[in-house]
Formats: C-alpha cells, sequence, structure tokens
C-alpha cells in the first residue's frame, strides 16, 4: 500500500473516530437510557402534568416564534438585498450578532429592556403583554436568537436570482405580481424553508437566555430544556431522558422533512452534496451601499 | 416594415450606450446585430424587446410606435445566453408558461407544446428538469419557450455564447433550418463574425454604440463601410500613406487614388485573399521573404516580410499551396489585386510602422 | 412609497429585538457606577471565570480546528462507505438543546457507566470537571469549522495541489504550502464562530460542571451565579464584557467573510 493511501485511510479512521466518539457515542447513550425503562415509562413520563405542559409550552413558543421569524425575516432579506440605503452594511452586520453573543447575555438583555423597569415595559404591561416571567418572554428570547437564521437562509438564493428569469417572464406576458408568485417565489422557496425549519429546531433547545428571561415557573413559563435541567438537578434521569428524547426524535424528524422539500425537483441527492456546492451566506462587499 | 427603429439613443448614467442608431428589418429577416462588448448591440436589442426605455428616439413594430408599450404587451419573444430557464419548473411546463399566462385553454396548450417539443427534437426530456439538461437542450428550450405564444418578433442575446463550440456549430445550423422553417422576423446579437456572417441574412456592425454598417454578409465583407468594419470582419492588412500625386506609395507598393486629393492620409485596405504569393520570383512584381506558415485546415495562412519590413498576410488555398514547395525563410514574389480606401474619422493618425518611403511602379499581375 | 415602509420597518425590528437589548444592557451595567463595574469584573469569582472560559476556549478551538480539517478533508476528497451518515453527524450538535448535550455526557461518564468507572480507575475526573466541560464545549462546536472549510474545498479543487506535486512538493509540503493557505479564511471563519460559541456556551457547561464555585465556573457560570443571587450589577457587568467580546468577534467575523469570499469568486 502507498504512503498516499495509508495515509487517507490513517485520516479517515481519525475523523470517524473523533466524531463517533463526539456525537455517536452520547447519541447511543441516551438512546440506551430510554429504552432502558421500556416503551411504556418512557410514555408515563412524558405524560405527567409537568413534562407535558412544559413540551406543549415549548413547541406552542417555537412554533410563534417561527412564524414571526419567517415574516420578518423574508422582509428584512429582501430588504437587504434589493434596496440600498444608508446604515445596510450595519444592519447586515448586525443580523450575525445573535451568533457571537453568549444566550445568557441575550437573556440578561432581554430581562433588562422589557423588565417592569423600563418604559418600554411598562408600556407593555398596560399593554397586557408582560415579559418577564411569562409566555411572551420566551418567544422574544426564541426571537433573538433565531433571529438570522431566515435572513441567512434567503439572502443567497435572492442574490442566486437571476434579473434575467425575471425579464424572460416579462417577456412572456407576466404581470410583475404574476412573476414574483410564480417565478421569484419558487426559486427562493428552498432557502425560506430552511431558515424557517432551522428556526424551529434552534428554538426548540434554546435555554441560556429563556431561563434568564422566564424563569423556571412549572407549568407556566417552564420550557422543556428547563424542565430537563430540573429532572437532572433532582437526580431524576427517567425524567430528563424521556423529555430530552422526545425533544430530539422531534427535531430529527423536522430536519428530515427539511432535506425532503429541499431536494432540487427530479432528484434524489442527499442534501449535504447541496450543502456543500452552497455558497457562503454573506453579501460580497461590492454589493454593500 | 416590421420593425423600424429611428434615432434610437440611450443612457446609463454618464455612460452612451447607444447613439442615434437608424435602421428598418424585413417581415421574416434574419438579421444579426454584431459588434464586439460594450458596443451597444445588446441594449439595442434589450430596448427594442422593451426591457429598456430609450433615452430618445422612436421604435416601430408592425407599424405601430411601441416606446410607450410595455415588456409584456409587446408580443415578443426573448432568448438570454444563459437560458434563464425556470429551476423549478419542468421543459414542459417552462415551453407552457407564456401560453398559461395568456390563459390558452389546456388543450391548445398540449398541442402547442407537443409541436414545439417535436420540432425541437426535445420529445424524450419533456418531463426532465433544467438542470438535468445538457447545455445545446437547454438553449433549445429557451427558444421553444419564447416561440410558444407566437411572437410577432424573435430577439435572442448571444444564444450560443454559452455553449462549447461544437454544439455551438451545430446550433447555428439548427437556427438557420428554424428560421426557414418558421419564418419569424429574428434579431440576434453575437460579437462572433463568423457566426454573424453564416446565419444572417444582413449585418448591422456596431462599434461604441454606434451603428457603422448595414448590408449583407458579402457587402460587409467585401465593401466594409468604415476601418472599424474592415478590422472587425474578417482579416484585413491594413496600411497608411499619403496621397502624392494621385498615388499612395508604400514602401516599393503603388495605390492610384485618382479621387483623393493630395497631401491626404489614408488607409488602404486588403483581404489577405488578394494576396497572390508565388516561388517563382518573377512572377510577380514584389519582392519578399516567406516568414511563417499557418495550416488553417481550409486553407494556408502566409506571412511574408517586404525589404521594407512590412508584414503582409496572404491566404492560399490548398491545391495552390501543393503546387509550390515553400518554406520559411524562402524568398517569393506578391502582388496585390484589389484593395480599397478606408474612410478615416479626423485626420491621419500617428503611424507605428517605421516611416514609409514613397516609391514608383505600378502595380500589375 | 412601499419601499420607505419596507426599510422602515426593518429598522424598527432590528432596533426592539437587537440594538435596544443592547444599548439598554450597556447603560445598565454602569449603573452603580464605574468602580462598582471595575470591582464586579475584578473580583476572584468573576476572574476565575475568565480563565476558566479562556483556557476552554483555547484547547476547544485547537482540538477543532485539527480535527475539523482532517474531517472536511476526508468529507470531501474520500468516498467510502458511510460518508452521508458522517455527514449528518456532523450536522447534530446544531439541533441538540445544550442541556440535553450536557444529560448525554453525564449518562456516557456517569459513575456507574463503563467509561465513567475506566476514567475513575485511572484517577481522572470527567463530569464535574474540565474535561467534561472542554467534552462539552467541542460537541457544540464541532460543525462550525467542518462546514466553513467544506464548500471552501469544494470549490478550489484539487488542481492546486496536484501541480505542487508535479513540481516535486511532497505531501506535508503540499498540505502546508498549499492547501492549508487556500483554506485561510475559511479557518479563520470557522475559527472566530467557534471561540463564540465557546465563550458563549451555557446550557450543555452548567448541567456537566456542577457548577462548583472557583473551580468550575466559567464566565458564562458566573454571570448566572450572580443572577440568582440578585447581584444584578455584577451579572450585567460581566455580561458586558463578554458582549464587548462578541462585537470583537463579529467585526473579525464581517472581515473574514469579505475575504472568504474573494477567495472563493
Amino acid at each position: 500500500m502507498s504512503t498516499h493511501t495509508l495515509l487517507q485511510l490513517a485520516l479517515r479512521s481519525a475523523a470517524v473516530g473523533y466524531v463517533s466518539l463526539l456525537i455517536l457515542f452520547p447519541l447511543a447513550a441516551i438512546a440506551h437510557q430510554s429504552f432502558v425503562g421500556g416503551i411504556d415509562h418512557f410514555i408515563q413520563d412524558i405524560g405527567t402534568p409537568q413534562a407535558s405542559s412544559a413540551l406543549v409550552l415549548t413547541l406552542e413558543a417555537a412554533f410563534i416564534t417561527t412564524v414571526i421569524n419567517a415574516l420578518f425575516g423574508t422582509l428584512s432579506a429582501i430588504v437587504l438585498v434589493r434596496y440600498e440605503f444608508p446604515g445596510r452594511w450595519f444592519l447586515n452586520a448586525l443580523v450575525d450578532l445573535p451568533f457571537a453573543i453568549p444566550t445568557l447575555v441575550t437573556g440578561l438583555m432581554i430581562a433588562a429592556i422589557y423588565g417592569p423597569t423600563t418604559i418600554l415595559g411598562m408600556w407593555l404591561q398596560q399593554g397586557g403583554v408582560t415579559v418577564l416571567y411569562h409566555k411572551p418572554g420566551i418567544v422574544l428570547a426564541m426571537l433573538f436568537v433565531t433571529m438570522p437564521f431566515t435572513i441567512r437562509s434567503l439572502q443567497p438564493v435572492l442574490m442566486e436570482l437571476e434579473r434575467e428569469q425575471e425579464e424572460v417572464a416579462f417577456t412572456l406576458g407576466a404581470s410583475p405580481w404574476t412573476t414574483f408568485l410564480k417565478v421569484t417565489v419558487p426559486s427562493v422557496l428552498p432557502g425560506l424553508l430552511t431558515g424557517v425549519f432551522l428556526t424551529f429546531v434552534r428554538a426548540l433547545g434554546e435555554f441560556g437566555s429563556i431561563v434568564i428571561v422566564a424563569g423556571n415557573i412549572p407549568m407556566k413559563t417552564q420550557v422543556a430544556s428547563v424542565y430537563v435541567y430540573g429532572e437532572i438537578e433532582s437526580y431524576n434521569p427517567q425524567g430528563a431522558t424521556s423529555v430530552s428524547v422526545f425533544i430530539l426524535l422531534i427535531s430529527f424528524l423536522v430536519l428530515g422533512l427539511l432535506e425532503r422539500l429541499t431536494r432540487p425537483p427530479g432528484e434524489r441527492m442527499p442534501r449535504w452534496f447541496r450543502w456543500s456546492k452552497r455558497p457562503l451566506p454573506m453579501i460580497r462587499p461590492s454589493e454593500i451601499g | 416594415m416590421k420593425i423600424k427603429v429611428r434615432g434610437l439613443t440611450k443612457q446609463f448614467g454618464s455612460v452612451q450606450a447607444v447613439s442615434g442608431v437608424s435602421f428598418q428589418v424585413k417581415e421574416g429577416e434574419l438579421l444579426g446585430l454584431l459588434g464586439p462588448s460594450g458596443s451597444g448591440k445588446t441594449t439595442v436589442l434589450r430596448l427594442i424587446a422593451g426591457l429598456e426605455t430609450p433615452s430618445g428616439g422612436d421604435i416601430y413594430i408592425d407599424g405601430k410606435r411601441v416606446n410607450d408599450l410595455s415588456v409584456q404587451d409587446r408580443n415578443i419573444g426573448f432568448v438570454f445566453q444563459h437560458y434563464a430557464l425556470f429551476k423549478h419548473l419542468t421543459v414542459f411546463e417552462n415551453i407552457a408558461f407564456g401560453l398559461k399566462i395568456k390563459k390558452w385553454k389546456p388543450a391548445e396548450i398540449e398541442q402547442r407544446v407537443a409541436e414545439l417539443l417535436r420540432l425541437m427534437s426535445l420529445d424524450a426530456v419533456e418531463h426532465r428538469y433544467p438542470h438535468q439538461l445538457s447545455g445545446g437542450q437547454r438553449q433549445r428550450v429557451a427558444i421553444a419557450r419564447s416561440l410558444a405564444p407566437r411572437p410577432s418578433v424573435l430577439l435572442l442575446d448571444e444564444p450560443f455564447g454559452a455553449v462549447d463550440a461544437k454544439v455551438r456549430q451545430e446550433l447555428r445550423e439548427w437556427l438557420i433550418r428554424l428560421h426557414d422553417r418558421l419564418n419569424v422576423t429574428s434579431l440576434f446579437v453575437t460579437h462572433d463574425q463568423e457566426e454573424a456572417m453564416e446565419v444572417s441574412g444582413r449585418i448591422i456592425v456596431f462599434s461604441k454604440g454606434k451603428l457603422e454598417q448595414i448590408g449583407s454578409p458579402a457587402e460587409v465583407y467585401e465593401e466594409p463601410a468604415t476601418e472599424f468594419v474592415a478590422r472587425f470582419i474578417g482579416a484585413m492588412n491594413i496600411l497608411e500613406g499619403q496621397v502624392l500625386n494621385g498615388v499612395v506609395k508604400i514602401g516599393s507598393l503603388e495605390f492610384p487614388a485618382p479621387n483623393i486629393p493630395d497631401h491626404v492620409q489614408v488607409q488602404v485596405g486588403f483581404r489577405p485573399y488578394y494576396v497572390k504569393v508565388s516561388e517563382d520570383p518573377r512572377r510577380y512584381r514584389q519582392p519578399a521573404t516567406l516568414r511563417h506558415i499557418y495550416f488553417l485546415g481550409v486553407a494556408y495562412r502566409l506571412e511574408i516580410e517586404t525589404g521594407e519590413g512590412l508584414i503582409l498576410r496572404s491566404r492560399m488555398n490548398k491545391e495552390e499551396f501543393r503546387q509550390y514547395r515553400l518554406e520559411v525563410g524562402q524568398p517569393v514574389s506578391f502582388a496585390v489585386t484589389h484593395f480599397r480606401f478606408l474612410p478615416q474619422e479626423g485626420m491621419a493618425f500617428p503611424s507605428s510602422a517605421p516611416p514609409q518611403l514613397l516609391d514608383a511602379g505600378p502595380l500589375t499581375l | 412609497m412601499m419601499r420607505r415602509l419596507f426599510i422602515g420597518s426593518v429598522w424598527v425590528y432590528f432596533a426592539l429585538l437587537l440594538i435596544g437589548p443592547i444599548l439598554y444592557l450597556a447603560v445598565q451595567s454602569f449603573d452603580e457606577g464605574i468602580s462598582a463595574f471595575w470591582r464586579e469584573v475584578t473580583k476572584p469569582e468573576a476572574l476565575h471565570g475568565f480563565t476558566l472560559t479562556l483556557e476552554i476556549m483555547a484547547i476547544v478551538l485547537v482540538v477543532n480546528l485539527v480535527f475539523g480539517t482532517i474531517t472536511a478533508l476526508v468529507l470531501v476528497r474520500q468516498h467510502f462507505v458511510g460518508r452521508t451518515i458522517l455527514s449528518g453527524l456532523i450536522d447534530l450538535p446544531f439541533s441538540v438543546s445544550p442541556v440535553i448535550a450536557g444529560f448525554m455526557l453525564i449518562l456516557l461518564f456517569g459513575p456507574e457507566t463503563i467509561l465513567g468507572t475506566f476514567f475513575g480507575t485511572l484517577g481522572v475526573k470527567v463530569l464535574f470537571a474540565m474535561p467534561a466541560m472542554v467534552l462539552a464545549t467541542l460537541f457544540a462546536t464541532f460543525p462550525f469549522v467542518v462546514r466553513e472549510l467544506t464548500p471552501l474545498l469544494q470549490t478550489i479543487g484539487t488542481d492546486a495541489e496536484e501541480a505542487a506535486r508535479t513540481l516535486g512538493a511532497n505531501e506535508w509540503q503540499v498540505f502546508l504550502k498549499v492547501t492549508l493557505p487556500m483554506l485561510r479564511w475559511g479557518f479563520v471563519y470557522g475559527a472566530t464562530l467557534t471561540v463564540a460559541r465557546a465563550i458563549g456556551e451555557f446550557g450543555a457547561v452548567l448541567v456537566v460542571s456542577g457548577n462548583i464555585l472557583l473551580l468550575t465556573q466559567t464566565a458564562t457560570l458566573h454571570i448566572y451565579q450572580s443572577y440568582v443571587d440578585f447581584n444584578y450589577v455584577g451579572a450585567n457587568a460581566v455580561a458586558l464584557t463578554l458582549l464587548a467580546v462578541s462585537f470583537a468577534i463579529l467585526t473579525v467575523l464581517e472581515l473574514a467573510k469579505a475575504k472568504a469570499a474573494a477567495t472563493v469568486a
């Protein structure tokens, strides 16, 4: 065997070994744990009032977050790509901020400005929306951390969208509105779906910011991740496992669905082939302002 | 006249892309818009399509002034260089797009699309998506799509720019046959002069936003109206000299110039085909040395150097070449059998060649 | 015009969600004055937190760069059974909640597990100590470097490397002088994201470290501790410090993006 092939094998083993140890083993551990008690136990654990309320709350909040994120994220992406205005580069850089800020710090920020001590907080409270230690806080925290996803997923596909496709539609008699519906939207749909689904999965798992903003009131503001934390601290691995696995399963399902939905039409290529051809999500400097 | 363009101008910011272009296109013509990048040819095409609005001038299609008519209402077909196929639709759906917009009945759509699929030899790929097609197939789909709603005019922007040389050749021939069959008035833009010559019934040559010449391929080739056209179309030997005593002498070459006043600086152009070369030093009047031989497949190109250091290009067909045994470095004789004086803008240019001595002696074959 | 409305709405959205909270935190941290801020940021628990965070971050960065590069190279350049599974696994940490990630590690290294007892007999404490915290952070940050390098590797291809070989370079030289330099900005980008994530890691580390004061409290855990102790000034002060670091990271990120784009173009 040539040294080249040996080298290749060595690298491959290293990569596979590392990934197995780091990612596969922990997964296996939790899978194993969930079967230890049996299916009935599993369902029982999820069915407790506290667990089920945590799950429902998490799914609800994540859903609302996803909808808002989809709407404003799309609008933001379109504005950032298509329009030129002062401060555009600033807004565009800001989008990456949630990636750089610790979630705990996010929680503190939101709790500070939307809490009962500020004008904004009081004004909202009068309007019936309390942020701190209440449900709206959960949504707000989730919104912050998932904000970049839709925008960053849409930007590259919007930029790739050739003007020519729209112009051709015009020459074939389509009005600007029809063109938007029948040409633009279908072209960017994969990007949009990716952003939306990733938002949902991320929101499901958020912990640090929610723990600060919404606190830990069982049945009221306790999301799944906080519930799991509680169970761990109380030395109740069963409870922790069941809810964890449930959340994991939903996440995998959602991502699997995304994979199916965003395949190029008529193709059976797995996602990572396309993902590896995807351009880095960014605005080229020449396009800024 | 199918299309009439009068005094068309277009400015992009401070750039004058098109200045004062006027021409007419007959019904059923296949017209080539030829020129280098930045010459304005694509802009003119897009102006006719309605994808740009003119800064000045008028455009008439079928006798009607269309300046204020939107793209959607002009009933034109447009084909882009990079196809611009709808990636999320199948071949069938792409072609049917325009028909759906115009609210054709499903049965009619079926029929029309089937007709075009057959015409374009695309039957087999009806249900495929653009990314599953070859470059040639994609282009044919793009053309079929634009033809489906029966446009009165077909506009093509560098339609064969994005495919391989071989495929390009096939597509060219195919386009000619298609045009013969359908007889839709077509304008296409290209920077490839061979393509323009081969495909077009008439050619318009553009340069820097202006119309340089309009004519048949033969006219444009044999009788270039300006220096630009002469240089752009085909290879050309171009020499500069001054008229003295009704003659332009360049080196030992003399070009009679009976109609040009003395002391005018002129450019003399002659095609390589009109430079006759022989290995017999007495056959022709002018002596030279053979510097390079290039084999072009269909003919040979010879580069010869005159006594004064002028490099001229000559073209010789294979039969003739084989009669001689020409070698690089060999002394030859040559003559120029046809030439033209090229009109220039403004006065003489500074010549980069060594100063030409005037000599005497008429040209003979 | 519609345009104004759209742009305006986007500004409001960003202001409410991002700009407002950040500015307010900055103001709040100095609520009791600069000396209070300074006191909080320099007290032993805080300093220990910063140090621990930096240590973990350094280890994680190095390990990620090494293994991330190897994995990216293997994924793009080699073809083997299980390649698809490998790529799927790489993306996994993004979809796992940090608390669950920490929990999985507890299940793996707990006192009654094989690995737990194994390391126990060796005298190495995994859980409630550095190793587990490093592992948790490694888990959370793994995809970043790989994901940034893979598209770059795909786009750049093997041409330059093959040219180097024809010129006589051996594998190691090719790697050092051709491959690595071409991936330069992908590294910076991936490293920056890793650093940001490592500094900000909270949920997994909280679960796995036992949150032992002055022993296993990272900066984020310290913030949490302060908050829970009603020391809002302290919490805000350290939070603001981390925020400032985040901004620095963001700047590097944006620069790296621009340069990486130029390489690929």
